[in-house]
């Protein structure tokens, strides 16, 4: 379910870093307990964002979430795909609908994050 | 332990949790917000059938010779003028014109009055009525005797109609008739709080689950949906009904909130009808409207709105509407821009995005 090779926070994000580049989304975990998602909100790139702030919003039917940065970064690309098929998070949230890439500022603060099992952990242990 | 232990529960609680149901604390009950999906849902009823648990709402039942002395003087709408097996909507206020809740009005017999109300409210409602009650009449709090099924949706009387012998078709809309379903004893009401044609049954607890299995199971030829309280929401919110502690709360009156019509000023003294008969004279300073974004973004309740640039409003209700693809919302304005056509802006999460006040209801079904 939770791939390996992301990292994953207490707010249900996950961040993939491949050299000095981090891909962030949102976890399945995080789609199901939204539930439909009908607009996402995120950053301009060039922004730079910080590790536990939020760089946007995801909004289901019912509420508005806020999306915390798992790692600290300047936003180089954004998904446009979600602007205009906001759904695909519900489809494929580890997937096609990643969030935002980043130039990692800060890549050690990968340290803090949890691996695939540690996540299937918590989420198991959180209901 | 889990944190749903403290709430409260209807006798549908595990039929729920086995569907998977997403629960939420509402009001101190433990809930189903949605099963498969809120829009999936909500597009059930609008096309074919859902079919909801509202065990939570509470029943308040006045008996006695003056019992509908004591509802009319507790209520807005005219009980006096209601037939045997017929219902209205009506408000129960205080005397300053605030809503304490609203609520549904059965009249049962001519001594017996039957009343459906918020969850939320409910025991605070039946301390009001007490409190007010100076007539030859009997205030019984009876949530208990009583769970409650929703079926919504243009199919729901066909759903129905294959459980009870009782002619559905005869029950004309805003009425109610005492009779059976699944054999069990059961108030059948032509009623809904969807917009969509629909049926609301009252039955005692012990029967709620059979019931419930065999709507499901009666429904599934036209692809019957169990409904949760999210696709409630957004399908009252599309046909521009009220819900407690959005569009009416204390503060507001109902002629703020757009429900003259349930207030009957010539039906004598009623709790609230001075001050509402004083706001009538001025007119009401504020106004609730509907209101459909322009811009990207949904206005969500408690969200400020903008005419030309300063702080004019808040948004009581804001949501996608799954029926019209677009994002509505409703708000208190002045009374002077609550009409439609007038460009506003809404807060969202700290950015003015444009929208435009509209007629409302946002849908109304095909009669």
């Amino acid at each position: 379910m939770y791939p390996d090779n992301f990292r994953y926070t207490k707010e249900h994000e996950w961040v993939l870093v491949e050299g000095d580049t981090g891909t962030i989304g949102i976890t399945d975990h995080a789609q199901q307990e939204l539930g439909d998602i009908v607009y996402v909100d995120l950053p301009k790139v060039g922004v730079r964002i910080e590790l536990g702030k939020s760089l946007g919003s995801v909004e289901s039917v019912k509420a508005v979430s806020d999306i915390y940065a798992p790692l600290s970064g300047e936003v180089t690309e954004i998904n446009k795909l979600l602007t205009d098929a906001p759904e695909k998070l519900n489809q494929d949230p580890h997937g096609v609908a990643w969030l935002v890439k980043i130039h990692l500022s800060a890549p050690a603060e990968i340290q803090n994050l949890m691996s695939a099992a540690d996540y299937q952990t918590y989420v198991g242990a959180e209901k | 332990m889990s944190a749903a232990s403290s709430l409260k529960t209807t006798p549908l609680n595990s039929i729920h949790r086995a569907l998977g149901a997403k629960m939420v604390d509402f009001g101190g009950w433990d809930m189903p917000v949605q099963y498969t999906g809120i829009i999936d849902e909500h597009h059930a009823v609008r096309r074919a059938v859902g079919v909801f648990d509202v065990s939570h709402m509470g029943e308040i039942e006045i008996h006695g010779p003056e019992a509908a002395k004591l509802a009319d003087f507790v209520t807005t709408n005219a009980v006096h003028k209601l037939k045997i097996g017929q219902a209205h909507y009506s408000g129960l206020l205080y005397p300053h014109g605030g809503f304490v809740d609203d609520i549904l009005v059965h009249k049962v017999a001519e001594d017996h009055y039957f009343l459906c109300v918020n969850a939320s409210n409910q025991e605070k409602d039946f301390e009001h009525i007490r409190s007010l009650n100076r007539f030859d009449a009997r205030v019984d709090f009876s949530s208990g005797r009583y769970a409650q099924l929703a079926i919504q949706g243009p199919k729901a009387r066909d759903t129905v109609q294959k459980l009870t012998p009782v002619d559905l078709a005869a029950i004309r809309y805003y009425w109610f008739t005492d009779g059976e379903v699944c054999a069990a004893p059961a108030r059948i009401a032509h009623t809904g709080y969807t917009g969509e044609d629909g049926f609301e049954i009252y039955v005692a607890p012990a029967h709620a689950a059979l019931i419930w299995n065999e709507v499901m199971q009666a429904g599934a030829e036209f692809g019957i949906k169990p409904c949760g309280l999210g696709a409630r929401n957004t399908l009252r919110l599309e046909a521009k009904m009220a819900l407690y502690g959005h569009e009416i709360d204390a503060s507001l009156s109902p002629l703020e909130a757009g429900l003259e019509w349930i207030v009957k000023f010539d039906k004598g003294e009623f709790v609230g009808r001075e001050a509402l008969l004083r706001q009538k004279e001025k007119g009401p300073t504020r106004k609730l409207v509907g209101f459909e974004m322009r811009g990207r973004g949904i206005g969500r309740d408690g969200y400020e709105v903008l005419r030309n640039g300063s702080p004019a409003g808040w948004v009581t209700s804001g949501s996608p509407s799954p029926t019209l693809n677009r994002n509505i919302g409703l708000c208190y304005l002045p009374a002077e821009h609550a009409q439609p056509g007038k460009s506003i802006q809404i807060m969202i999460r700290n950015q003015p995005v444009d929208a435009v006040t509209v007629e409302t209801p946002f849908y109304k079904r095909a009669k």
